[in-house]
């Protein structure tokens, strides 16, 4: 994938670069906000990282002003402002994802992945598989081995959202924000206590386990058995 | 969100508005006014008129005395019948002359007066003016006896001068009451005006209680009291608002200037943790360090979350909201951590109440709320989780028959990095209620702790809000 940083400070932008350069993606780098729009509207990227304080311009008005201009390429904002209400203007200005420093880099590559995925693949498929556990969209209905695994709503809604970004790592946070549509801190480790339910029906009585654990980042869903 | 005010509400402040009270007092205070300025001018009126009859009688018997004087009996005979007959019978005037047994002799009364009263040597009585009708009018007169035993009697029919009597006593009644009906209108009118340039003032503090800072109260330029009063208010608004907006902006400051910085030592970890093996014991201790990193930042960003909350800015993410959808994803989703622990949770959540708030806030809220409960009750424990609608507010309890906190302890569980001796040992930086308590009072409602016996019961009462006209500066 090629794509463009436009971030103010030196230490992050070089941070996010020389890791997305290890993950094999084409990396270009504009520390200005005036820069990054000239780079953003003449070359073809496939994502766009924005910091939202930038000089020259900020990062939200040029996300606007690429919107304006019909420009629909994936971005993902990040930002030191935490603030919920920082969140919503900052998606409501047309980034597709919302980023507060300090993330891991597993955060950031995780959502910039699911970003790119959601924008460019179908979602209109009625089955989706991951080795040989299936999911019937239409008749609700889970499968492993031909065996059925009855599931509640909830667990569901996770699952689909696991496997729609199976191979690909999932964090806390991108569950709570789209399997449970709140964006807010648990003090508490309630989500693995979900992850692990789901684990313990799909996983527990075959032959080996699908949703592995990723420690300091989050889950994945994957069929290899690496 | 504070503007709401109900119908009772308006119906209630009518009657102890400053308008109608000053009205009142207007009415009160011209009608009595009003009222002797009245009862003295009648008075004088009805005593200079009664004055005028009497003397026009005295006048009279004054001819009548002199004429008697000078040819006797019969000189006043033929005066009294020749005053009769000129006035004929529109005449005003009454004579009765009579014998010592009052039969009449000449007048043009038929009759001495049954009924009569003495009153200041003035004699009143009725006077028939038609039998068929019963008409009668009032007389005044004086009597005499002349020597020889003879009666007279001089006075005048007096129906015009208590016609007039009544008829200014009907005007001046009419008065007062236009009087009366002008000085409340008149009063309505200025204290309406008075009490609109403080309604003015008292909106323009409702909106920027509410969050909007930028708010002013409006200026007449005619600098009378009230502009004086609008413009100390909004000079200290101006004063208010600079410093809100100090705070703002170092609170950003901090999150820009200290969080960059802190990212990036959480960057060097993270990328001195991958060059490790994953097993070697610096890999540990990297992990161990960038856990700590991570749990300062969670506690910074909480702390910079509770100050912008209270500093009242954040109304831009208020949307509507489903209470009952609210709690019902919170049960969903804290389900599994109380099943863990055996907890049974008994809800009542059966109606949807729907109001403007902002959900992420207060999911965060009640799920801070949620996780106290499950956190300290013990295994096997209960926890309950109602929702009620009572008249326009929400009321949330939570309930649980854990430990509970002592009551001296209620005030004090709010403030930032409080914690009880006993939780000491616990996950958690203190700074759970603190949020609770900010995102509360953002929506305008309350929270009480109350005991549960045993264990603690939490309520809280949020106003059920429309969207508010404010926008975000």
């Amino acid at each position: 994938m090629r794509i463009l940083i436009i971030e103010d400070d030196t230490a992050t932008a070089t941070y996010i670069q020389k890791g997305l350069i290890e993950a094999g993606h084409t990396v270009d780098t504009a520390a200005r906000g005036d820069d990054g729009l000239a780079l953003a509207m003449g070359e073809h990227y496939q994502a766009l990282i924005v910091d939202r304080m930038l000089l020259g311009l900020d990062g939200l008005s040029l996300v606007s002003t690429l919107r304006e201009q019909n420009n629909n390429t994936p971005t993902l904002i990040l930002s030191a402002l935490g603030e919920v209400d920082d969140r919503v203007e900052g998606l409501r200005m047309g980034g597709d994802d919302y980023l507060t420093k300090p993330f891991s880099f597993s955060e950031l590559l995780a959502r910039l992945e699911a970003l790119v995925r959601r924008t460019t693949t179908e979602t209109k498929a009625t089955v989706l598989q991951v080795g040989e556990l299936t999911m019937d969209l239409l008749g609700r209905e889970v499968k492993r081995e031909g065996q059925v695994i009855d599931l509640q709503p909830r667990e569901f809604r996770l699952l689909e959202y696991l496997m729609r970004h199976s191979n690909q790592i999932v964090t806390r946070t991108m569950l709570l924000e789209n399997v449970w549509d709140y964006n807010f801190d648990p003090q508490t480790n309630v989500i693995d206590v979900h992850i692990s339910r789901l684990r313990s029906k799909i996983d527990k009585s075959f032959s080996y386990q699908l949703l592995n654990t990723i420690r300091g980042a989050g889950y994945i869903l994957r069929e290899s058995k690496a | 969100m504070v503007q709401d005010i109900s119908y009772v509400n308006q119906k209630r402040r009518l009657f102890h508005s400053y308008t109608f009270r000053l009205a009142l007092l207007y009415a009160i205070m011209f009608s009595t006014s009003t009222l002797i300025i009245f009862y003295f001018f009648y008075l004088f009126t009805a005593s200079y008129m009664t004055e005028q009859m009497d003397n026009t009688i005295q006048a009279e018997i004054q001819g009548l005395a002199e004429r008697y004087n000078q040819e006797g009996l019969n000189g006043l005979t033929e005066l009294i019948a020749e005053r009769v007959n000129r006035q004929q019978a529109t005449g005003n005037s009454i004579y009765l002359l009579t014998t010592y047994r009052l039969e009449p002799l000449v007048g043009n009364l038929d009759r001495w007066p049954k009924n009569a009263q003495i009153n200041d040597d003035w004699l009143e009585f009725k006077l028939e003016i038609n039998e068929q009708t019963n008409e009668t009018h009032l007389a005044r007169a004086k009597i005499f006896r002349l020597p020889g035993s003879y009666g007279l009697l001089v006075g005048r029919d007096i129906n015009q001068l208590t016609e007039a009597k009544r008829r200014i006593i009907q005007a001046l009644t009419w008065g007062l009451a236009m009087m009366v009906l002008l000085a409340f209108l008149g009063g309505l009118v200025l204290s309406r005006r008075t009490v609109r340039k403080i309604e003015r003032i008292n909106q323009t503090a409702q909106s920027i209680m509410s969050g909007d800072l930028s708010k002013r109260v409006p200026l007449t330029n005619r600098n009378d009291d009230f502009d004086q009063v609008a413009d100390n208010l909004n000079q200290m608004l101006d004063r208010i608002q600079a410093l809100m907006e100090d705070i703002r902006r170092v609170s950003d400051n901090i999150a820009h200037d200290l969080k960059t910085p802190l990212a990036r030592l959480r960057q060097h970890l993270e990328k001195a943790r991958l060059q490790e093996p994953a097993s070697s014991k610096s890999a540990q201790n990297l992990e161990q360090s960038i856990r700590e990193a991570d749990s300062l930042l969670v506690t910074f960003n909480a702390l910079l979350r509770i100050a912008r909350i209270e500093a009242g800015q954040l109304t831009a993410g208020f949307t509507q909201i489903d209470y009952c959808t609210l709690l019902e994803d919170i049960v969903e989703f804290y389900e599994p951590l109380m099943e863990d622990k055996y907890q049974t949770l008994e809800t009542g959540l059966d109606t949807h109440i729907l109001s403007w708030g902002d959900r992420d806030l207060l999911f965060q809220a009640l799920a801070n709320l949620i996780e106290n409960a499950i956190k300290y009750t013990p295994e096997k424990g209960n926890i309950s989780l109602t929702l009620t609608r009572h008249v326009d507010d929400v009321i949330i309890t939570i309930s649980d028959n854990g430990p509970g906190i002592p009551e001296s302890e209620y005030e004090n569980v709010f403030r930032r990095f409080y914690r009880l001796d006993q939780s000491r040992t616990t996950s958690g930086n203190g700074l759970g209620l603190s949020m609770v308590a900010a995102v509360i009072s953002m929506h305008n409602g309350d929270i009480a702790l109350n005991n549960n016996r045993p264990g603690l019961k939490i309520q809280i009462t949020l106003p059920v809000t429309k969207p508010s006209p404010i926008t975000k500066t």
